[in-house]
């Protein structure tokens, strides 16, 4: 055979009650594929149709290299065929292709019963149910976390120390350089922007007092849980997913090891202690980052600058700052926590808990932060 | 059988089981000898590991009953089933180590919990443990760092902590070469003969099923429920059931 690609090619003849269906050339996926070559399967069936049809043959001595491509067109004459009555002779066909199409189903498969589709107020319905028993679960993990915190305090939970100083350090120690980083960068923009309006009243000395106040009472605690939802939440959420896929939590249930104690009470302990320490070391390092910038590029005194912060932050801020990032540490751990546990048991599920996860602990985080601007308000804080 | 081993016979009877809807297999029931090697026997997705979450506690049947000794499992309160939890031992499909854990501590951690032994004679056990199934290194490796057959030991291990009455196994020796699958066979049968634990084993692997195991059930997937009764070599033998035999023989015309 020579190496050129010849196209399939197909000729019918009708002779009394049968039929001869010629194939010849090279039937393969490639060949088919390109369009200068005639597609067998647009050729008209309507030969098929004759009353006084009641077989179909085949040579196929003209036939090059085949594939799958030669059997789509024979189980289609196939099924075709069968309606009608018309015996399908495969004598003609290579033995391969015949065991092949042997393996093939007759008839086109009826498609699989449609699922009925649930009315809306059956979906509503089934909505609110599935968000009402989530929040209990929510609720119930909540719970159990607070009242095992209390007897982790006096020694008497089921976890594993250094499972707790693993996680402290990895919510920890390990989350310092990232929250730095963003909280600097956040301080020193805070002075660059507040400058340029400032300037403007000759204000400029007040650059310190935004600073100061803009990122202990919002920024430090609202930008350090967005790096803990990205960095901790998701990484806990993907933690536990993974484990439930690779039956690790079965075989802890089946020991009878409550997974609240002994999985998700280290996590929750260290991301609730560390969210307020990360915030305090937040807070300095933005102030830092402002006062780097008012210093170095506005010709700002080092002098007048802390003396401002002095002046402008309270204790009472602070206290703010600090109860907002212990809020935002126990949301993003019990949501990354409560996916994880949710998840499938899949390796996709892994990832989806994950991103679940992040995308769940940062809108929390915002929105606590908008009830307690409202409370702050209502306060008078 | 009065006494300390009344526990370590399992009689099942009329258990359905299935994750809402329609039950995966209903209807099933059996007897567990003391010290003998059971198998759950069936196809893929028959509902074998299904029905074994409803022996171990991890899915509440929708009917039927688990008896250990005389106590129906799923009619205990809480503190006796996690109690009868840990007269269990169970080795998962692929060993579900604990990820985060060496191979020492996977083994070490049901007793730090639930025994009020001294860490060192802990550590003594642990070691005795990891010895007998024949894993002489790779103590304080991570399961990771692990290979499968070492991995399925390493559970093995676990499973054997507490000392149990009755050891389940879910597909043991899946996932092994024809080798190492024989020789964790053989593992199962010393540990049987050694201590007189019973075996439970839901598997599919032919091989091990004939080699190892002296008693079991053959769970069909279409009628979902059990077909067959007893050792898979009398099933292999005698069994004229199609599906049964189309399995035991691997799919040659009767």
């Amino acid at each position: 055979m020579s190496d050129e690609a010849a196209g399939p090619g197909v000729a019918i003849r009708v002779d009394g009650g049968s039929a001869l269906v010629t194939l010849s050339g090279d039937w393969t996926l490639r060949i088919a594929a390109a369009a200068a070559t005639p597609n067998p399967f647009a050729d008209s069936n309507a030969w098929l149709d004759r009353q006084s049809l009641r077989a179909i043959l085949f040579d196929a001595h003209g036939l090059g290299r085949w594939d799958s491509t030669l059997l789509l067109y024979l189980t289609r004459l196939r099924q075709l065929a069968a309606p009608r009555s018309i015996r399908f002779d495969d004598g003609g066909i290579p033995l391969a292709a015949r065991r092949l199409l042997e393996l093939l189903p007759d008839k086109t498969q009826a498609p699989a019963a449609a699922t009925r589709r649930a009315s809306l107020v059956e979906r509503v319905g089934l909505a609110a149910v599935s968000i009402w028993t989530e929040a209990v679960a929510v609720t119930e993990l909540l719970g159990w976390q607070v009242l095992k915190a209390g007897a982790a305090g006096v020694g008497r939970a089921r976890m594993r120390g250094s499972d707790l100083i693993a996680c402290l350090y990895d919510a920890g120690i390990a989350a310092l350089p990232m929250v730095a980083l963003v909280n600097v960068l956040v301080g020193g923009i805070l002075a660059f922007v507040g400058a340029i309006e400032l300037r403007r009243f000759g204000a400029d000395i007040y650059i310190a007092n935004l600073v100061g106040i803009a990122q202990v009472r919002e920024m430090a605690a609202v930008m350090t849980a967005i790096v803990m939802a990205g960095r901790t939440g998701g990484a806990y959420a993907a933690e536990i997913a993974s484990m439930q896929g690779s039956n690790e939590l079965d075989a802890l249930r089946v020991l009878g090891v409550p997974v609240q104690d002994y999985l998700i009470l280290p996590r929750v302990l260290a991301l609730t202690l560390m969210a307020p320490l990360l915030f305090l070391y937040a807070s300095f390092v933005g102030i830092v980052g402002g006062f780097a910038v008012a210093v170095s590029m506005l010709n700002m005194s080092p002098a007048i600058f802390v003396a401002q912060i002095r002046d402008a932050v309270s204790m009472s801020q602070v206290g703010f700052g600090l109860t907002k990032s212990l809020f935002f540490g126990v949301l993003i751990a019990i949501a990354g926590c409560r996916i994880g546990l949710k998840a499938g048991r899949s390796s996709t599920d892994v990832g989806q808990a994950a991103t679940q996860a992040v995308v769940v602990g940062i809108v929390g985080v915002i929105m606590l932060d908008a009830v307690f601007a409202v409370c702050a308000n209502a306060l008078n804080i | 059988m009065e006494g300390f081993h009344t526990a370590s016979t399992l009689h099942v009877r009329g258990l359905s089981v299935g994750y809402g809807g329609e039950p995966v297999q209903h209807d099933v029931s059996f007897d567990v000898k003391q010290g003998s090697i059971f198998a759950i026997m069936g196809g893929s997705g028959c509902g074998k590991s299904t029905l074994l979450k409803a022996l171990i506690g991890l899915l509440r049947p929708s009917a039927g009953t688990v008896h250990f000794g005389g106590q129906d499992y799923w009619s205990m309160d809480e503190p006796h089933r996690e109690d009868f939890g840990r007269r269990i031992g169970v080795l998962f499909q692929g060993g579900a180590l604990w990820s985060s854990m060496t191979a020492a501590e996977n083994v070490a951690l049901p007793l730090q919990m639930f025994s009020r032994l001294s860490e060192d004679s802990i550590e003594a056990l642990v070691q005795l443990k990891l010895a007998l199934v024949g894993l002489d290194s790779g103590w304080k490796s991570l399961p990771a760092d692990l290979s499968g057959g070492m991995r399925q030991r390493v559970g093995l291990a676990r499973a054997l902590s507490l000392d149990p009455e009755i050891l389940f196994l879910d597909e043991p020796s899946a996932g092994l070469d024809p080798v190492a699958a024989r020789r964790f066979d053989d593992l199962i049968l010393e540990l049987r003969d050694g201590f007189g634990v019973t075996v439970v084993m839901v598997s599919h692997e032919l091989e091990s099923l004939l080699a190892i195991c002296d008693d079991g059930v053959f769970l069909d997937a279409a009628t979902r429920t059990v077909i067959a009764h007893g050792a898979p070599k009398a099933l292999l033998d005698n069994s004229d059931h199609p599906a049964v035999h189309a399995f035991m023989t691997r799919g040659a015309a009767p």
